[in-house]
């Protein structure tokens, strides 16, 4: 099989080919880095692709591995979301305000994927301080889906969708703030795995929301985010809201599940199927899921969410509230870009922020400068946080009647590129399905479940209580070894 | 017209580097002095990515304080952002405790004024909170740019905000030196103000005598000497009750005081105020502190002033106004305890007489701490004992502390000895001198006789000055008594 051609097996069958001398992790950087320059006019997935790096890492991991020496993701290639920082790689957060900046350390979960022994080919496209559903706002241009390149990938982490469903790289890595992982792995038809909060350090990724922010991996199947999840999952003493919960061998769990789920209940909230945008074809696509998880032993249970509709407004006040705080560093001092010309300091602040940041983090920042203003506080903010306790709640007594929640991942297929134009609010309101869970701490993963008449994937959301990853990835991996969604491939 | 008679109201921020060695919300180090933005990490810089994590030591310095001033430690705490632009502040806001401060109502009572006319006064502490430092702003060397070190950023500072319970300038000053000595007392501040360890806002504002509402404040910014905390304070108080005199009004704003021209001028108003749109900080936990880690540091915490003043005052049989004195500073008291502990428990008083008349005299005349006196306590111990067991008199220990003082000798009997400071006690010796003064002055041996007691002391007078003050003026009393009286 040719190194190109394994790019898209499974991490077990890239391991074993590894390990049974049939390639070299060489051969597989030399795979992905063709593919991705071979990609990147037609997807625009990648901001940066380190081809030097990538051979040194493959290099050392074939050193590794003749040593004798090596973990099972040693060898295989990655990217990263150009929001996590990498040493001596531009991180740019796809904006111009850090077109150029280089930081000087890794990020937690760099580190980690480095000492697992992958290899990193780049830094993969995203919204603009991952602010966005649709990756088009991108200062490097939008990021295209591989299913359909008039289309956009999903937002914000479409790059490293993009990437995993092009067949450039097997495992990318996301961050998911209200959906950023999930929505363009259902967009591009691979599957991606958002944890609870906390179960994954922080340090490293540019901030967008701290207290929603959460890393997260996209692949091909839930085995596979099984095994790059556990790689960085972990207490870290550098992120205070780091969870001291030793990281699980998730794929061992699964890899002793038998073929069968019963017992597992699944709850379908009400609300979520009463949604007015949803799709007619996402709607039924998502319903024949569960029926498959029905079919596997799982017990559909309806439950409710009743204050499903309000995540919206309670996300779009707490998330640019952080925002606003979190970006006041960019101010043309000490690093990224800086106005060339202006009069006085506060000119230059102005100018610096005004040409650095695009539109929608300009927007983002206004909101969220506004209700955290004086006498605003308590109507915005704080009553937010009020609705962010109740949906937390809503979620908690859910749970107490099924053990997983199955909604679709968004109310749509991808989009046209520029289709959503010029109401922001018609892109918020596509969060609608994953914003609870970011909101509410807890893990979600969306993985493909179907195709509507245009042939756009469909994605299947599974929500889980606080720390029951392994409950995920086990109900989709049993619907995975069921289903063949996750095995196709898009016609490049 | 009547002239009003005004009141002062003054409350206090003070802001207290803390002594830990490295930064609040980063592992760089403090140190004062450093090469600019040589002691900068990237936390510190705010590079993107980067996350605070809480500095225990800095937690455990708040509490030392919080039990030295008998307040509530918060058993939960929060960091929030104060956020604004600043070029010195890297990432665009302070962490700060703002709605719920570690510590809140404590008190320390203070002495104001000397001699008869000191008072006792205390003064409420609402809160103390943790927050980080800011960069500095160099605007010096640059030829028209601003140069950023960012060594101060996030150096921990502990906030220590009073009630506006002082009435006077002099209050006030009283109140930051007691809290200076108590920062540096329980160690968690080495109260360097030269290098902005321990800095003072004041919050100033007049009313006319009686009213209960508060007047319209303006705050001193960044006093970093009780001389200038004085000055500014009277100062502002001239100008406000002069401006409400002449029928104007006080605004609300913040100053800053220059010292070159002993006034305030006007930083910002009230109109043009930022508006820090604070909120809880989401990339820390909310500060928990359990019943365990406060025993913890009450244990570990030296004996207080105001415990020590009370022991000095029952068992040392000292006044308060003297306890008071001895306790200005950890090392006074230190000095005087060490010297106590030496002399004996029944010499507590004298030793304490010498330390605050002789000994701070001649510190104070030269500039010298207690800490780096030539005299050691130990030294002055002996000296002590030898005047309570009657070796040497009064101005023979002034001679032997002189010569301590100037490195003239170590021990103090080698230097009785030497100089032949021994006081004369023997009676025969004694009998000579004192025949001597009652043959040579008639007249007082006569208005004694008549009933004058005064007239024994002019007597007395001249045998010590016969015998170059060696004689024992108790005894030369009782003999001279004996002799004279039929």
């Amino acid at each position: 099989m040719s190194a190109e051609r394994l790019l898209t097996s499974s991490l077990r069958e890239l391991a074993a080919a590894l390990a049974e001398g049939r390639t070299r992790a060489e051969a597989l950087a030399e795979a992905a880095l063709g593919r991705a320059q071979a990609l990147q006019e037609r997807l625009n997935a990648f901001i940066t692709l380190t081809p030097e790096r990538a051979r040194e890492a493959a290099r050392a991991a074939d050193e590794r591995r003749r040593a004798g020496n090596v973990s099972l993701l040693s060898g295989l290639p990655i990217a990263h979301k150009d929001l996590f920082c990498t040493k001596g790689v531009r991180t740019t957060a796809a904006s111009r305000m850090l077109a150029g900046f280089v930081p000087p350390y890794d990020a937690f979960v760099v580190e980690r994927l480095a000492q697992a022994g992958t290899v990193s080919i780049g830094k993969t496209n995203l919204d603009e301080f991952a602010m966005g559903s649709a990756n088009e706002h991108s200062h490097f241009g939008p990021c295209r889906n591989p299913w359909n390149p008039e289309r956009i990938a999903g937002g914000s982490s479409g790059g490293s969708a993009a990437a995993v469903a092009a067949g450039i790289v097997p495992v990318a890595t996301g961050t998911d703030t209200g959906g950023s992982v999930r929505q363009p792995a259902a967009m591009c038809g691979v599957t991606g795995i958002k944890p609870s909060y906390g179960r994954v350090s922080r340090y490293g990724i540019i901030a967008y929301a701290s207290s929603l922010d959460q890393a997260g991996v996209i692949s091909r199947s839930a085995e596979d985010c099984a095994l790059a999840l556990t790689a960085i999952e972990g207490f870290d003493p550098r992120d205070s809201t780091s969870l001291d919960h030793p990281a699980e061998d998730h794929a061992a769990a699964l890899a002793a599940a038998g073929g069968r789920l019963d017992g597992l209940r699944l709850g379908l909230p009400r609300e979520f199927f009463a949604v007015e945008g949803l799709d007619a074809e996402v709607r039924r696509a998502v319903e024949e899921a569960a029926r498959t998880y029905e079919s596997l032993g799982a017990r559909l249970v309806e439950v409710s969410l009743p204050r499903a509709e309000l995540a919206i407004p309670a996300y779009y006040v707490i998330a640019p509230a952080e925002a606003s705080s979190n970006l006041a560093r960019y101010d043309g001092v000490r690093y990224g870009y800086r106005a060339p010309d202006y009069a006085d300091l506060d000119n230059m602040y102005r100018k610096t922020r005004a040409q650095g940041f695009g539109e929608e983090v300009k927007r983002r920042i206004l909101v969220g400068t506004y209700v955290l203003s004086h006498g605003y506080y308590d109507a915005y903010y704080l009553q937010a946080q009020k609705l962010r306790r109740l949906i937390a709640e809503d979620y908690a007594r859910a749970f107490a009647s099924c053990d997983l929640l199955l909604a679709p991942t968004a109310p749509t297929t991808a989009w046209l590129l520029g289709e959503k134009g010029q109401d922001p609010v018609q892109e918020y309101l596509q969060d609608i399905y994953t914003i609870g869970a970011n909101l509410a701490g807890l893990p979600a993963l969306s993985h493909p479940c179907g195709v509507d008449a245009a042939g756009l994937p469909i994605g299947c959301q599974l929500i889980g209580p606080y720390l029951a990853e392994t409950r995920l990835l086990l109900a989709a991996h049993v619907f995975q070894q069921k289903t063949d969604w996750h095995r196709r491939l898009p016609p490049l | 017209m009547n002239r009003t008679d005004w009141e002062t109201v003054i409350g206090l921020e003070i802001h207290a580097q803390l002594t830990t060695r490295s930064k609040i919300f980063s592992g760089a180090f403090t140190a004062f002095g450093a090469e600019p933005n040589r002691q900068a990490c990237a936390i510190d810089v705010a590079l993107p990515g980067t996350l605070p994590v809480l500095n225990r030591g800095a937690v455990e310095r708040a509490i030392r304080l919080g039990l030295a001033i008998e307040a509530e430690i918060a058993e939960r705490s929060v960091f929030a952002r104060k956020n604004y632009f600043y070029p010195d502040l890297p990432k665009g806001y302070q962490i700060s405790q703002y709605e719920l401060p570690v510590v809140k109502n404590g008190a320390i009572t203070v002495q104001v004024g000397e001699g008869d006319a000191a008072y006792e006064k205390t003064v409420r502490i609402t809160r103390a909170h943790l927050e980080e430092d800011a960069g500095k702003s160099l605007h010096e060397d640059f030829h028209g740019m601003t140069g950023i070190d960012l060594n101060r950023a996030g150096t921990p500072l502990l906030e220590i905000v009073s009630e506006p319970d002082m009435r006077s300038a002099e209050e006030a000053v009283a109140y930051a030196r007691a809290l200076h000595a108590l920062v540096r007392w329980i160690g968690v501040c080495d109260g360097n103000m030269q290098e902005g360890s321990f800095r003072i806002d004041a919050n100033v504002s007049v009313r006319p005598k009686g009213e209960t509402r508060l007047g319209t404040r303006r705050e001193i910014k960044n006093l970093n000497s009780f001389r200038f905390l004085q000055q500014a304070i009277d100062y502002e108080v001239r100008w406000q009750i002069e401006t409400l005199e002449e029928g104007g009004t006080v605004q609300q704003a913040t100053v800053l005081f220059d010292p070159e021209r002993g006034e305030t001028r006007v930083m910002r108003t009230k109109e043009n105020a930022h508006d820090y749109r604070y909120f809880p900080d989401p990339d820390l936990l909310p500060l928990v502190i359990d019943r365990a880690w406060i025993e913890e540091v009450r244990a570990s915490l030296p004996e207080l002033p105001q415990a020590l003043r009370r022991r000095l005052v029952e068992e040392h049989g000292l006044t308060r106004y003297d306890a008071n004195l001895l306790t200005a500073s950890k090392e006074l008291a230190d000095y005087y305890l060490a010297a106590v502990a030496a002399a004996g428990p029944a010499l507590a008083k004298p030793c304490a007489n010498w330390i605050l008349g002789e000994l701070a005299a001649k510190l104070n005349r030269s500039g010298i701490e207690i800490g780096e006196s030539p005299l050691r306590p130990l030294q002055l111990a002996a000296l002590v004992r030898r005047v309570a067991d009657g070796t040497i008199a009064h101005a023979g220990a002034k001679k032997v502390f002189e010569a301590l003082w100037a490195g003239e000798g170590e021990d103090v009997d080698t230097i009785i000895e030497a100089r032949g400071l021994k006081q004369v006690s023997d009676e025969s010796a004694l009998e000579a001198l004192v025949d001597a003064a009652i043959a040579a002055h008639p007249k007082s041996v006569e208005e004694f006789r008549a009933g004058k007691e005064k007239a024994l002391n002019a007597l007395v007078g001249q045998v010590m000055k016969a015998s170059r003050g060696a004689a024992n003026p108790q005894r030369v009393t009782e003999l001279l008594r004996r002799k004279l009286t039929p």
